[in-house]
């Protein structure tokens, strides 16, 4: 890392996965220093979603691995990965919410799950969460009578329910509105600040993404293959950034999928 | 839904579990009539007891008045030995008549007592000395062809052994 | 022919290897849910919630399917029994019947049908919407906190269910001979009871109803967990459990069956 920024929360060394034989990372390099919000980003399918996954130890890499708080996660026993996994808050693509607890109970699961604390200081935490992200009102509801967008701010505040030191965003923009997408930036840089966590961010949405964090990874091939400030991004000429930022149809990222010659294969069609 | 209907809809299906499984055990077992109340033991031995099997039935004039506790095959008079518990409630003279029968043609088979004439009764522990043995249908048949190479049905010579 | 015959041996080799894969992760699954067994029962109202869930909804099916077995029982068993004039012992046929064989097994196929479906759809869905992820992000352990209550109250459902078929179903035998075709009262409760035994007849069929709540209930909570999170394989998820709790139930019946008449 050129970067000087000695203080990381999380590191991720020279890390390979993959299933079955297809290696989906081939040996990635990323640190997320604390109090800082970074983004990872990449096109559909190439694994963002599987590193947040690596990083809360549901995965286990196949070469290198991935430290929490100096700790190497892969390996942890059960019981010291559910000690780091109190440390993270992670806010699923969908919310993930209990389909069968209330706006409430889902807020106040982790924390009747991880203390001991008397009804009413559960309550007063539920609150607070939930007033953080603006739903105090929608406490009675059910996670079916809530829009995208509440159910992505609910979750948000289940995720840090418990004051996590790390917070992951996974798609957090996925089929939201321009208003509530505006509403989640907002809340993901000042739950961040607020809280003093670390935010780490996995996303494919370049402007909005771009407004709110400190750092961009861009993974694409299962390697990083440019990282900066969203300054230092915007700017850059690599080709694949400039495609990415810039949303162009064709570019390193062919539109097509590997085929044949095309001509060949309509001509070959009428020989039939 | 609240949880205090949850509660009671559960409490409701467990006591209905337990509900079905006494009903079970009193009304269509026989866990009550195995344990009458009180009972006291007597024993009869017979030479050949057919089909009778524990828990059988001991009746008198029809009543139910007792269960068959345990057969035991008494190597020293090459007899079967019976044990018998009888509600307490019913006494019967020393001199009682126990038959081996079977109730219908082919079906279970139980004990009949038949009191006889003395004064003294059955106590805990004692032996019913005048016992009559099962029917056992092919003895009956072979008899019956030995005896009268008749034109007899054969339901009347199991009446007539009855 | 030939040609297709490695092919079709390699199809078969497969299914073995995905069967024993099968029975030893559903096994783990059972290993597991005993390691969170005090957990589970730090925490009764969860247990309470899955016993609503399982067995107050099925408590409907139950009954109504037992009133009716119990009364074919009790029709078949007139129209063959008065053949041989022995019409009274009808109480014994259908308590019989009930007790040993239709109680315990036709409950675990309603309940298979009706409770453990829902609890494959509704895990498999918990771990489609990564429901099962959150949870164990947030170091919750979704065996603990949403397999093994399912598990237990399973457990405890199906004996009460069983015993309740075949409770009911004695009274739909009840129905149809004593006031409809007119058998004797007496006669059909005392023969019943003359023939039930409690230990050899009714502790059996609850010992059988056990076995079947445990595999059954494991069969559901399996295919669920293991279900691919699709809602494509979610629905093959719940046609699975019920194919495979049936056969389970029925092949068990078999070997607990023989080993109750051996004994």
């Amino acid at each position: 890392m050129h970067n000087i920024m000695s203080d990381n929360i999380v590191e991720i060394d020279n890390l390979s996965f993959g299933f079955k034989g297809r290696l989906l990372h081939k040996g990635i390099n990323m640190v997320f220093p604390r109090g800082k919000v970074v983004a990872i980003m990449g096109g559909s399918g190439s694994g963002k979603t599987t590193l947040l996954r690596l990083i809360g130890g549901q995965l286990k890499p196949n070469i290198g691995e991935v430290r929490v708080d100096g700790e190497v996660v892969h390996k942890q026993s059960i019981d010291g990965l559910y000690q780091l996994r109190r440390k993270m808050g992670m806010l699923f693509q969908f919310g993930a919410l209990f389909t069968d607890l209330s706006v409430f109970e889902n807020v106040a699961f982790p924390i009747r799950e991880h203390t001991n604390l008397p009804e009413s200081m559960v309550r007063d935490f539920v609150m607070l969460k939930l007033n953080a992200v603006g739903l105090r009102g929608a406490q009675s509801l059910m996670p079916t009578e809530l829009s995208g967008g509440m159910a992505r701010r609910v979750a948000l505040a289940r995720a840090v329910a418990l004051d996590p030191q790390i917070i992951m965003y996974d798609e957090p923009f996925a089929g939201l509105d321009p208003i509530s997408m505006g509403v989640v930036c907002n809340l993901i840089r000042s739950l961040n600040d607020a809280l003093g966590a670390t935010t780490i961010v996995v996303t494919h949405d370049v402007h909005e993404t771009f407004s709110f964090v400190d750092y961009v990874y861009f993974v694409s091939g299962g390697v990083v293959v440019a990282e900066g400030t969203p300054d230092e991004l915007r700017k850059s000429d690599m080709p694949f950034v400039h495609q990415f930022v810039h949303g162009e149809a064709d570019g390193p990222v062919p539109f097509h999928y590997p085929a044949p010659d095309y001509k060949k294969e309509m001509l070959r069609g009428h020989d039939a | 839904m609240e949880r205090t209907t949850i509660d009671l809809w559960v409490g409701v299906f467990v006591a209905l579990g337990l509900a079905a499984i006494f009903g079970l055990a009193l009304k269509v077992g026989n866990l009550t009539s195995s344990n009458i109340g009180e009972t006291y033991t007597v024993t009869a031995a017979f030479e050949n007891i057919g089909g009778l099997k524990p828990h059988a039935p001991v009746k008198s004039a029809g009543v139910v008045i007792g269960r068959v506790d345990g057969i035991v095959f008494d190597s020293k008079d090459y007899e079967a030995k019976v044990t018998i518990k009888l509600d307490k409630r019913y006494k019967f003279p020393t001199d009682t008549f126990a038959n081996i029968y079977t109730a219908g043609l082919l079906g279970e088979q139980y004990i009949g007592l038949e009191a006889g004439g003395e004064d003294a009764q059955l106590k805990n522990g004692d032996k019913i000395s005048h016992t009559q043995d099962a029917v056992v249908l092919e003895k009956l048949i072979s008899q019956f062809l030995y005896s009268k190479a008749s034109d007899n049905k054969p339901s009347d010579s199991t009446k007539a052994a009855e | 022919m030939l040609k297709g015959l490695p092919k079709a041996l390699a199809g078969l080799g497969n299914r073995t290897i995905e069967g024993i894969w099968r029975i030893g992760a559903g096994a783990r699954l059972f290993f597991y849910i005993w390691f969170y067994l005090l957990e589970s029962f730090k925490r009764p109202r969860l247990i309470v919630r899955e016993i609503y869930a399982t067995g107050v909804l099925s408590l409907l099916i139950i009954v109504v399917s037992a009133f009716f077995v119990g009364m074919v029982l009790g029709l078949q068993g007139y129209n063959t029994l008065q053949k041989y004039g022995s019409s009274e012992a009808i109480g014994v046929l259908v308590a019989l019947s009930l007790v040993r064989e239709l109680g315990p097994v036709v409950t675990a196929l309603l309940f298979a049908g009706r409770a453990g479906t829902a609890i494959t759809a509704e895990i498999g869905l918990m771990k489609a919407t990564e429901q099962l992820s959150a949870m164990e992000m947030m170091a919750v352990s979704p065996v603990a906190r949403v397999i093994a209550p399912r598990f237990w109250a399973g457990f405890i459902s199906m004996p009460i269910l069983a015993a309740l078929f075949s409770m009911v179903g004695v009274l739909g035998g009840y129905f149809v001979a004593v006031p409809i075709i007119g058998v004797d009262a007496g006669a059909f409760w005392s023969q019943m009871q003359a023939s039930v035994d409690f230990r050899d007849d009714i502790v059996n069929g609850i010992i059988k109803s056990l076995v079947f709540g445990v595999v059954c209930t494991l069969i559901a909570l399996f295919e669920g967990y293991d279900a691919p999170p699709t809602a494509e394989g979610v629905s093959r998820a719940t046609t699975r459990t019920v194919v495979n709790s049936s056969l389970a139930v029925l092949g068990l019946d078999f070997i607990l069956t023989a080993f109750m008449i051996g004994a």
